[in-house]
């Protein structure tokens, strides 16, 4: 099971606008909850109310600065971060028992609890910190892109998406079918220049990111006065003004 | 990455065993009776107790036994076949020397060959991984092929053979550390390809997704003081290689003492290196946290 | 081979019953589907039928489930046996409590009601608690507003009849510029997120303001770093812009707000009012005729230009005062942080958007002069702001000024601008009047709080001095209209107006995130008089979990969490709602309490029924109401009108109609909340828009069409400066005279903020931001967001880093005029230059929270409130003034000033608090589903 499928019918994922995305961590939480009652074992909580709290997360939200490289004022991307389901998965080729899986109808990479051994190679070899052990139960958690919703027929239609993406309030969030070019994700990763996270690992990740649009730019001509105030006086100038009316 | 004791003495002892046991299995030594029945334990005995060692670190260990199946893509599936692929072929071989007195080259030189593969694969569970840069080099396999030569001949009381394994081991042991310093640098990835951002500038972390640690955090980022690193690789260098030649340089060939203290020394300096061979990996995932 | 996958059951079941409710991890009040399994919470998820957040949650929303299970939780009403603060508490049962609370109160009220302070943090039952504190007797209640954001409240109300908070909104789907002041997270939380969304996916730009690019500033297509305090001077130079190049809505101006009207110039008691006519309508010049007439007149066309005996109109005022160069974008500069060059550019962005990309809806409307119009003009620039600009000294006029510009462009109530929530728009006329009228054994005189019209309305004793304890609608704060929760442990302590017996609080941490000068609080708190009684002698509280506030209250009522008990979400208090609907909503306890607590709405009816208070008995002296729930479908304040304004009468009924007994089954059946949508040709220019005030009347929000103009000034400001230069009998006394003649201008003005007094000693600003995943205090007690937000860092600019030479795992001592804390440091570019903050209360008390008491909240974090005194350093006077600002009594938590050294890093911040005794027991360690105990 280790093996690679050689094509998937479908490719799941995400799309990640990194424009929008507020930071607000309600991806986090909802991802979270959904899966503590969810997909196989729920997600452990460890030391919870104590000094070093450390819980299993499947979805986390990074923030960075980054500094222009032509000068101006530096910009803050708030960067949430699940697994990519790539379509190279160096974490199931290294699985030695055969947990870990990429399916072949949709691409969605999974761990199968019953055959994890808690070894860990996996998150090694996932270069995206996408993989977290389960500190109680001692299997590998990971974004099962909500295979246990997107498929369910007691949701209602609408509700068969991830729980990240039901939840984001921005809409930051989007979720489809890479192998159909005329899908949602398809097209705004055409539209907006959708990007690889590490490219030079040739994992060939199917999540893509929307690169945050050009900021400050610099601003329109400034405005004309209608007349010189020192000239006119208020008086003088508020004829001008008014005149228009 | 963290230097999980557990993983430290699995790669060392299975690696000094496995080592061993190529010496065994090749008939390069051959006790017999009750000497081989104790020379024979010393190898298995490594090799199963870093084996077993390599249990300890799993989170799951009653699915332990799938890990035989994926021998086709996983490296450390081939390591576990491979590893019980050598031990029964070397069985007979053993039983043979101790209960029969004579060597059976029809296996022991399969199961010699079977042993170093066996380190082989051990050391493709790391270097195979691209996202640790500096053990994703043809370097490591070298590593750990020469430690466990240089084991196996010290435990074998090769002291010649010793002596020179132990000036490769040198040679290896400098090369890794150095190229290793460079390969993340090398490797071209940084916060900007980690993050697609660097279109736009320099990245850097501004507040991570959690104020408190995770597991990707505790297992990936490890960070070891430059100083501390320093010390520690003239220890592992020193210990591993330079010390353990010395005492093969001064004690008579063959003599216990004499292997034990070279094998004390020599074990010491693999842990040393061991322990940095984790601790001064870093993860590519360490970019997305600021730290490398 | 051929490739073998596991067989997966992609649709297992997802719960047995969903329960519909609101959500309580914040104030948004979001809808939510509660996914119960064996009677269990196991799931969570957004309401998308829901008006608020049509589906979606924050990440506080989706981990109620960690609240209402927290070990936290408070489990049986409790009475103090060890002294103040020590946390030995006795488990007491319910009846004694409620009696012992009777037996405080009943006394206290047939003698002397105002030494009753009854006070609550950010509840969402005020209609209740107001109503009960006024059957009661006392003047001295009021709620959290006054240290949260009546600035911005106060400043909207009396300029446009509405304000920001989260009763308006921008018109998501049309706005093109949406500009934001301020705000780090607001409690129009989720529905921002939205339409920043909706708007940047439109192709709409957004502009943010703020000293720090974090969160919906980081999104921000473009970044202004104000310095703190300086935004009504960026405002007004952005309004000198406009002016100078006649980038104004004119015609929006002359037809729907005060510019047009005529500023009385006779020496005198009325000089600076408005020109009225005998029925007090203000008065305008018609173009047509040249006359003056009454602003309604039909087919009248104020003239901005117009003068008339002496008088000009407020229109010219305006342009005098706003096109004088110290306005200009190159004189503000420096002072604001931005370059002239950038002010420059904002200006113009406003004018195109405003102007060049104008919209217009072919929606007929009718005005209520009953002038008719074909079109609705939109201006698509909206604006929203929030505590960074009220929290501030000078933060009511800074509201008032970014109104006024809002209006310049003619982008309020239209299409694309920025909108008012039902029950707003609501002329300041028609808001309430403060009372303080107390009689021993009766009712107060009328409802305590609501907006003073001029200094006949303050709330003072006869001798002038302030008669509430917070000394709200004095002339120290004439306007405050929320009250001034801030004040009033302080001034009880130091019986200044004067001594009180007992304090009520209800969800408020007033032992620390929500106090300045947390410390000194704590030790009024404790202290004892002479007579080794506490100088504050009882103090109930009511709180739902272990809060650090918990160990100074003699008696603790527990409250439920928030889906174990009724609210109500009412048109009467804070609604929910929509621009073009209005809204209100329940919650209803989806499970059932396990432990022995109860709703606190409940045991206040109960409480009244107990002591007997008018409005809570029936003609034979028994309970008028059951419970919370009772009270909510029965209670009517005008008949016919009650709290919920769904399913009224036979059911059918929207607004009015008498009480329903079924209402709250038709809620829940709808979703735990109702809406009604008003009419197409009524959702815009709803001050003006005779088919909404129509509308408005038929469903209840008032009993007579209420149209009325913006104040760009504002007379009743006027008369509290007429006041302050001797006019009136009602006169403020002599050294606050001065103040209020500044403070109290009647055209939007800036001045600097009285932190900056302290600004040559201590020169940089510190702030606090609200984080989006955390909720105060509460957040804390949550297993899930405590890891995300565990400690907070006190975030300096790259100048301050470099300049001391800090590295990542520095510790600074942090220094104000006041006090000191030492806590870790952490870098940021994007930040003012002058500029730190940190992440507001995170910081916890040791023993507080069920925590463990080596938790990185109480080791590493820290709360900058320590800092922040109540008072600001005395005068050349002696006089020491409240920290807050001079109009409404706002506590100015960002003038906060102060200096930064670099100190060894350390295990502890400081002050560190001795530990306190915790309430509850001792929490579970791991937390697993299933394994909790
Ligand atoms: N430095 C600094 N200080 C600030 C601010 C700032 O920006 N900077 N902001 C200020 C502002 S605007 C505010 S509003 C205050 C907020 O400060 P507080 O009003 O103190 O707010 P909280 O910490 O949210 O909670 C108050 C109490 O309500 C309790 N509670 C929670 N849920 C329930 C419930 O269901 N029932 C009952 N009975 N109690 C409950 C909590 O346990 C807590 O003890 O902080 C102020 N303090
Ligand atoms: N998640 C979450 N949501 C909340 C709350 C919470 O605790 N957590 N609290 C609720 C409450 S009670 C309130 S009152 C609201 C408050 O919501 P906000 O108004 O968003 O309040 P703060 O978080 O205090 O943010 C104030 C913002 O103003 C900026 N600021 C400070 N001084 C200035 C200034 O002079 N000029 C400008 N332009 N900006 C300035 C700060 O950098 C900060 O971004 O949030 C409510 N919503
Ligand atoms: S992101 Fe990581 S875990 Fe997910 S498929 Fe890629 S390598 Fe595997
Ligand atoms: S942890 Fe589990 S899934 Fe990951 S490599 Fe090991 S066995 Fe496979
Ligand atoms: S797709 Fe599902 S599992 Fe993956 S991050 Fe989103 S919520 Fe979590
Ligand atoms: S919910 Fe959406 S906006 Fe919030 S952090 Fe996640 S992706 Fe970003
Ligand atoms: S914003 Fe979040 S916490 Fe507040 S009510 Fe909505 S979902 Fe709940
Ligand atoms: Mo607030």
């Amino acid at each position: 099971m280790t093996e690679l499928p050689q094509s998937t019918t479908r490719k799941l994922g995400l799309v990640i606008d990194l424009d929008i995305c507020v930071g607000c961590h309600a991806c986090v939480t909802a991802c979270k909850g959904w899966n503590t009652e969810n997909y196989g074992s729920s997600l452990a909580d460890m030391d919870a109310y104590g000094e070093d709290p450390s819980g299993t997360f499947l979805n986390r939200i990074h923030s960075y600065e980054v500094q222009p490289t032509g000068g101006g004022c530096s910009q803050t991307v708030h960067f949430p971060k699940s697994c990519l389901h790539c379509e190279d998965a160096p974490c199931v080729t290294v699985c030695p028992t055969g947990a870990s899986y990429k399916r072949a109808e949709d691409g969605i990479v999974l761990v199968n609890e019953d055959a994890c051994m808690g070894c860990g190679l996996c998150a090694w070899a996932c270069p995206y910190g996408a993989r977290e052990m389960d500190r109680a139960a001692g299997v590998m958690k990971k974004c099962t892109l909500c295979v246990d919703r997107i498929y369910n027929e007691n949701l209602p239609e609408v509700d068969r998406v991830p729980a990240c993406v039901r939840t984001c309030p921005s809409g930051a969030r989007h979720f489809g079918d890479f192998a159909d070019p005329d899908s949602n994700v398809s097209k705004l990763v055409a539209d907006r220049g959708g990007m690889d996270l590490m490219p030079e690992l040739g994992t060939k990740p199917v999540n893509k990111y929307l690169p945050p649009r050009p900021k400050d730019r610099p601003a329109a001509a400034p405005l004309t006065p209608i007349a010189d105030v020192k000239a006119t006086g208020v008086a003088g100038f508020l004829d001008r003004l008014l005149e228009k009316l | 990455m963290h230097p999980a004791p557990s993983v430290i003495a699995f790669t060392v002892l299975s690696g000094l065993g496995f080592g061993f046991l190529a010496f065994l299995g090749a008939g390069l030594v051959v006790p017999t009776g009750w000497a081989a029945f104790w020379v024979w334990g010393l190898g298995y005995g490594f090799a199963v107790v870093g084996l077993l060692a390599s249990t300890f670190h799993l989170g799951n260990p009653k699915n332990a036994i799938r890990a035989f199946s994926q021998w086709r893509t996983s490296w450390l599936s081939r390591e576990g076949v491979f590893a019980v692929v050598t031990l029964l072929v070397l069985a007979p071989v053993a039983l043979f020397e101790i209960f029969g007195g004579f060597p059976l080259a029809s296996l022991g030189w399969p199961g010699a060959l079977l042993s170093l593969v066996t380190v082989f694969c051990t050391s493709m569970i790391y270097a195979q991984l691209k996202t640790v840069p500096r053990w994703n080099q043809w370097l490591t396999p070298v590593m750990f092929m020469t430690f466990a030569l240089t084991g196996g001949a010290i435990l074998s009381g090769f002291n010649v053979l010793s002596i020179l394994l132990c000036v490769v081991l040198t040679a290896v042991l400098v090369a890794i550390f150095n190229t290793g310093d460079k390969r993340l640098a090398e490797s071209g990835s940084t916060m900007e390809t980690a993050t697609g951002l660097g279109k736009i500038g320099k990245v850097r972390l501004y507040e991570a997704p959690h104020t408190g640690t995770n597991y990707l955090m505790d297992e990936m980022i490890y960070v070891v003081g430059r100083r501390h690193a320093r010390k520690l690789r003239v220890i592992a260098v020193a210990f591993a290689a330079i010390l353990p030649a010395l005492v093969m340089l001064i004690a008579p060939e063959g003599s216990l003492l004499g292997i034990a203290l070279a094998l004390i020394f020599h074990l010491t300096g693999a842990a040393a290196a061991r322990w940095l061979f984790f601790a001064e990996a870093e993860h590519v995932v360490g970019l997305y946290y600021g730290a490398r | 081979m051929t490739y073998r996958q596991p067989a997966l059951d992609t649709s297992p079941k997802v719960s047995d019953e969903i329960r519909k409710t609101t959500c309580y991890m914040c104030a948004c009040r979001c809808g939510i589907n509660v996914h119960l399994k064996e009677g269990r919470v196991a799931y969570i998820e957004g309401n998308r039928d829901h008006p608020i957040n049509k589906g979606v949650l924050c990440a506080k929303g989706s981990s109620g489930i960690m609240q209402v299970t927290a070990p936290s939780r408070l489990r049986h009403p409790m009475k103090r046996v060890g002294p103040r603060g020590s946390g030995e508490f006795q488990e007491i049962s319910w009846d004694e409590a409620l009696e012992l609370a009777v037996s405080w109160l009943k006394p206290l009220r047939e003698k002397d009601p105002e030494k009753m302070a009854f006070f609550t943090g950010r509840d969402q039952s005020q209609s209740l608690t107001s109503f009960w504190a006024q059957a009661y007797g006392t003047q001295n209640y009021a709620a959290h507003g006054g240290f949260c954001s009546v600035n911005m409240a106060a400043g909207g109300i009396y300029t446009i009849g509405g304000a920001f908070w989260e009763f308006g909104a921008p018109d998501w789907d049309r706005t093109k510029l949406f500009v934001l002041f301020g705000v780090a997270e607001d409690h129009d939380s989720n529905p921002i997120k939205m339409g920043i969304g909706k708007l940047k996916t439109n192709g709409g730009k957004v502009i943010g303001v703020n000293p720090i690019r974090s969160g919906y500033n980081a999104v921000a297509d473009d970044w202004y770093g104000v310095t703190p305090g300086s935004d009504g001077l960026l405002t007004l130079a952005l309004v000198h812009e406009l002016f100078q190049a006649g980038k104004i809505d004119l015609e929006y101006l002359a037809r729907f707000t005060n510019a047009p009207c005529l500023i009385k110039t006779e020496d005198g008691p009325e000089n600076g009012l408005l020109l009225r006519d005998a029925d007090d309508k203000l008065l305008v010049i018609d173009k047509r005729s040249g006359k003056p007439v009454p602003f309604d007149t039909p087919g009248v066309q104020p003239d901005l230009g117009a003068t008339h005996k002496g008088c000009r109109t407020v229109f010219q005022a305006m342009a005098e005062k706003y096109l004088d160069e110290k306005y200009a974008a190159e004189a503000v500069a420096e002072r604001v942080g931005i370059s002239a060059e950038r002010i420059k550019g904002f200006a113009a962005e406003l004018a195109r958007v405003a102007f060049d990309e104008a919209i217009e809806l072919d929606q007929p409307w009718t005005d209520f002069r009953g002038d008719k119009h074909e079109k609705m003009i939109g201006r698509p620039v909206s604006f929203h702001a929030m505590r960074g600009i009220s929290a501030h000294s000078n933060g009511f006029q800074t509201a008032r000024a970014l109104h006024m510009l809002q209006v310049l462009l003619g982008a309020v109530e239209c299409p694309g601008g920025w909108r008012m929530k039902p029950p707003y728009p609501k002329p300041v006329e028609a808001h309430p009047k403060p009372h303080c009228g107390v009689t021993p054994g009766k009712p107060l005189n009328g409802p305590h709080l609501g907006y003073p019209l001029g200094p006949e309305h303050l709330a003072l004793k006869e001798d002038g001095s302030p008669s509430r304890i917070d000394k709200a609608f004095s002339w120290e704060n004439p306007l405050s209209a929320h009250g001034m929760m801030h004040m009033v442990i302080s001034n009880a302590h130091a019986g200044d107006p004067y001594k009180i017996d007992t304090l009520f609080l209800y969800m408020a941490n007033m032992a620390w995130n929500s106090s300045m000068n947390t410390r000194a609080v704590i030790e009024m708190l404790t202290d004892t008089g002479e007579d080794g009684e506490y100088v504050i002698p009882r103090i109930i509280y009511s709180d739902a979990y272990s809060s650090e506030m918990v160990a100074y209250a003699d008696l603790i009522l527990p409250d439920t969490t928030y889906l174990e008990r009724h609210d109500c979400i009412s048109l009467l208090d804070r609604p929910i709602g929509e621009a073009d609907a209005a809204a209100d909503a329940i919650r209803w306890p989806v499970v059932e309490p396990d432990r022995n607590v109860r709703g606190f709405q409940s045991v206040l009816i109960d409480l009244g029924a107990r002591l007997g208070l008018p409005g809570f008995v029936n003609e034979g002296g028994g309970a008028k109401y059951k419970d919370y729930a009772d009270y909510i479908v029965n209670h009517e304040r005008r008949p016919g009108v009650g709290p919920l304004m769904g399913f009224r009468g036979n059911g059918e009924a929207v607004g009015r109609g008498a009480p329903n007994p079924d209402q709250i089954k038709r809620y829940i059946e709808n979703g735990a909340f109702f809406l009604a949508h008003m009419p197409e040709d009524g959702s815009y220019f709803k001050p003006w828009n005779k088919s909404y005030q129509d509308w408005a009347v038929k469903i209840g929000l008032f009993d007579a069409p209420s149209p009325y103009l913006f104040s760009l000034y504002s007379e009743p400001m006027r008369r509290f400066q007429l006041a302050a230069e001797g006019h009136g009998d009602r006169q403020p006394p002599d050294h606050l005279r001065d103040r209020l003649k500044r403070a109290m201008e009647p055209l939007p003005c800036w001045y600097t903020p009285f932190g900056d007094e302290d600004a040559e000693d201590y020169p940089i600003h510190a702030l606090t931001q609200r984080p989006m995943a955390m909720y105060h205090s509460w957040g804390s007690q949550n297993a899930w967001l405590r890891q995300i937000h565990g400690q907070n860092p006190l975030y300096l600019p790259t100048a301050i880093w470099e300049k001391h030479g800090f590295a990542e795992g520095d510790w600074a001592r942090v220094s104000s005029p006041h006090g000191e804390i030492v806590v870790p440091v952490a870098h940021m570019a994007g930040l003012n230059p002058n500029t730190v903050w940190t992440w507001n209360a995170i910081g916890k008390r040791k023993g507080a929270w069920a925590l463990e008491e080596n938790a990185p909240e109480a080791t590493k974090g820290f709360l900058l409130n320590h800092l922040i005194h109540e008072l600001l350093p005395a005068k050349g006077d002696g006089l020491r003034w409240s920290n807050s600002d001079p109009v409404t009594g706002q506590a100015a938590w960002f003038d906060l000033r102060v200096k930064i050294e670099k100190v060894a890093a350390r295990h502890q911040t400081e002050p560190n608090l001795p530990s306190i005794k915790s309430p509850v027991p001792k929490a579970p360690k791991h937390r697993r589903q299933g394994e909790e105990a």
